[in-house]
């Protein structure tokens, strides 16, 4: 039985379509009560199965859905404490922005006067008071969502479903939205369940994240652990960026993993990597972008480093993204421009040492 | 100097254009245009204009086939369109709503009614009427009516949900709606001015039908099409033509009442 911190439970749920398509495949988890968790994953994985079956609009092939202790399964949608954000809002165009926050409530019979003071609520929550008597055509796109929020907020769910919420605002709303999503989060205290393909979404806001692939949960960590600690090549690739190699495990000496990268033991020996588990064969080894170290001489300090030629340089402001080569190996280093010109000397065609930490380097057995 | 010539696409300006717009208009215009002009001429024939007179008015409202041959086309556009709108937005809502094995055969044969020669569909019709033993009249007229009016309301309706975004059903039954109350809040309001130009669409259809009335029609269940049609069969008085400018004024009216019910329709409703 799922304690009490538990508001949804998913076990072992398949889900298909027709005989062909797996879109989720034998998914289990659980969502804490109160906590912002995201469903993280490239088009196609099946995120939007996933929450479709919690919100009750498709149901499991196989396995089982509780909600607060509740076994959802023959539960219609309109009896579900759960509500949903849609894709695409799905605000009702006929309506205004108060008869739409306020459609759920008349539905279930509310008396008036309440309905009214909790529509109001709902609005002050999003900021829309002064739109209440607008049509959504007299909306912009983030007033249409904003509506779509209230509308499901009023409701006072258990848990929120959000699809893809930000993907059809620009990129300055977007991140606007992110914290005021956040905010939202705190200050209601519902649970939220988020799904999206951008990593950054997920990892700016959620308190947990759940990486999936082709209907498969790889990998449910919170955002830091997942960055730092992917537990597999398709996390740590998808999760920011990576400089991944193809390795093999080579021996074992005091707890640490002694490995070889054919690309580069030519240049730097084996790589000796901490790892609490048993690894054998070939295995990944990568190093995130933003751990690399440039420099014009050999550093002394680093135990792994190798002389690269740069190839490219690739200016964003904030950031220079340095493409490496050194012989069969290509690394991507991220420099932080600290101050004005702190990479002057980084540019195409010359030889540069990189370094890193041993420890900041990732063993990867899937 | 240069900048006054047309642009390529200003197509309105050239005059091969104009003179094509020109004479489609008048093509189509002035038979109609004749016919109402000459509906007040003083005279028994439609030949020269003698003076204005509305006594050819006075004499097809006081035609007392005429009258009711009047009512009878309206019973019968009447009922038709209440039925055939009511039957063919579900037929529509289904085609559009579900998925089925052999759907588009299905889909194909439902559209059929709107291809085929009407004088077939006619025939068709009394050889049905003759097999299940309906004697001729006002109800055969009308039921045909409906049959062959379901098709265009069913295809009014469904290119209308075409555009509808289904996830405005879903987010109703999320916020706690069943499926009924969804129906009516969200999906009907939608649908709105599809039955409003269906049911017109299906009113005028029946209201000038001739073909299949002719054959489906028994003894004393005259509609106005055909009470016109044997009028002109002695010779084209002003009086057809009075009663034929009333049949185009009121198809205007209905078409005019219509508009105006759909751009309300998309203004601001208060629920
Ligand atoms: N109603 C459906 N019928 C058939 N296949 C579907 C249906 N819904 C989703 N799929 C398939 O299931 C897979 C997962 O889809 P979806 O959950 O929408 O992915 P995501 O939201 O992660 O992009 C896709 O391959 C998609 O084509
Ligand atoms: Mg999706």
């Amino acid at each position: 039985m799922p304690d009490s911190n538990t508001i949804i439970t998913i076990r072992n749920v398949v889900k298909r379509f027709g005989s062909s398509v797996t879109a989720v495949n034998d998914v289990s988890l659980d969502i804490r009560r109160g906590e912002f968790f995201a469903l993280l994953g490239p088009s196609g994985c099946g995120k939007t199965t996933l929450l479709r079956m919690l919100a009750g609009f498709e149901s499991p092939s196989e396995g089982e859905i509780l909600i607060d202790g509740e076994d959802m399964d023959g539960v219609e949608p309109n009896k579900r404490s759960v509500n949903m954000v849609f894709q695409s809002y799905a605000v009702f165009p006929h309506m205004t922005v108060h008869q739409n926050v306020a459609y759920g409530l008349k539905v279930a019979g509310t008396p008036k006067g309440e309905i009214n003071q909790r529509v109001g609520e709902a609005l002050a929550l999003v900021q829309l008071e002064s739109m209440a008597d607008r049509k959504p055509d007299q909306l912009s796109g983030g007033q249409r969502q904003r509506v779509a929020l209230a509308r499901a907020l009023v409701k006072k769910p258990k848990v929120l479903l959000l699809d893809e919420p930000l993907s059809a605002l620009d990129a300055k709303l977007r991140e606007q939205m992110q914290l005021e999503l956040v905010r939202l989060q705190k200050s209601v205290g519902i649970t939220f369940v988020i799904v999206t393909h951008d990593q950054n979404e997920a990892l700016s806001m959620a308190d947990r994240i759940a990486v999936m692939e082709h209907g498969n949960v790889l990998q449910l960590a919170p955002p830091a652990e997942l960055y730092e600690y992917p537990n597999c090549r398709f996390v740590a690739d998808f999760i920011g960026k990576m400089n991944l190699f193809d390795g093999q495990v080579v021996g074992a000496r005091d707890g640490r993993v002694v490995v070889r990268v054919n690309a580069l033991s030519d240049r730097v020996g084996d790589l000796e990597l901490p790892y609490d588990g048993e690894a054998r064969g070939g295995v990944g080894v990568a190093i995130r972008p933003e751990k690399l170290r440039l420099s014009s001489s050999e550093p002394v300090d680093e135990p792994v480093r190798l002389r690269t030629r740069i190839m490219e340089v690739v200016y964003y402001g904030d950031e220079n993204h340095v493409f490496l080569e050194a012989g069969e190996a290509k690394f991507t280093a991220n420099l932080q421009n600290v101050s004005r010109g702190a990479h002057a000397g980084v540019v195409r065609g010359e030889d540069v040492w990189i370094s890193w930490r041993q420890e900041d380097t990732l063993l990867l057995t899937s | 100097m240069a900048k006054d010539r047309a642009n390529p696409l200003d197509y309105s300006r050239k005059t091969w254009m104009r003179l094509c717009m020109g004479f489609t208009f008048v093509f189509l215009y002035f038979p109609i245009v004749s016919l109402i002009a000459f509906s007040f001429n003083d005279s028994k024939r439609n030949i020269t204009w003698q003076g204005f007179t509305l006594r050819y008015y006075e004499q097809a409202f006081n035609n007392s086939q005429l009258h009711e041959a009047f009512l009878n086309s309206l019973i019968i556009a009447g009922i038709s369109t209440t039925v055939s709108t009511i039957l063919g937005a579900m037929l529509g809502l289904a085609l559009y709503r579900f998925r089925f094995p052999a759907q588009g055969p299905y889909e194909g044969l439902v559209h059929l009614p709107i291809v085929i020669p009407e004088i077939c569909m006619a025939v068709a019709m009394v050889a049905f009427f003759a097999t299940v033993n309906m004697p001729l009249g006002l109800t055969t007229i009308t039921v045909s009516h409906i049959a062959f009016s379901i098709p265009f309301v069913a295809v009014v309706i469904r290119a209308r949900m075409a555009g509808f975004d289904r996830s405005l059903e879903e987010a109703s039954r999320d916020l706690g709606a069943s499926q009924w109350q969804t129906f009516w809040n969200v999906t009907y309001p939608y649908m709105k001015p599809g039955l409003v130009a269906g049911a017109l669409l299906a009113f005028t259809l029946s209201l000038d039908d001739f073909v299949i009335t002719f054959f489906t029609s028994g003894p004393g269940s005259t509609t106005f099409p055909i009470k016109i049609y044997s009028m002109v069969r002695f010779s084209v008085t002003p009086e057809v033509n009075a009663a034929s400018t009333v049949l185009i004024v009121i198809t205007l009216a209905l078409t005019v009442a219509a508009l105006i019910i759909q751009s309300r329709s998309q203004g601001p409703t208060h629920a």
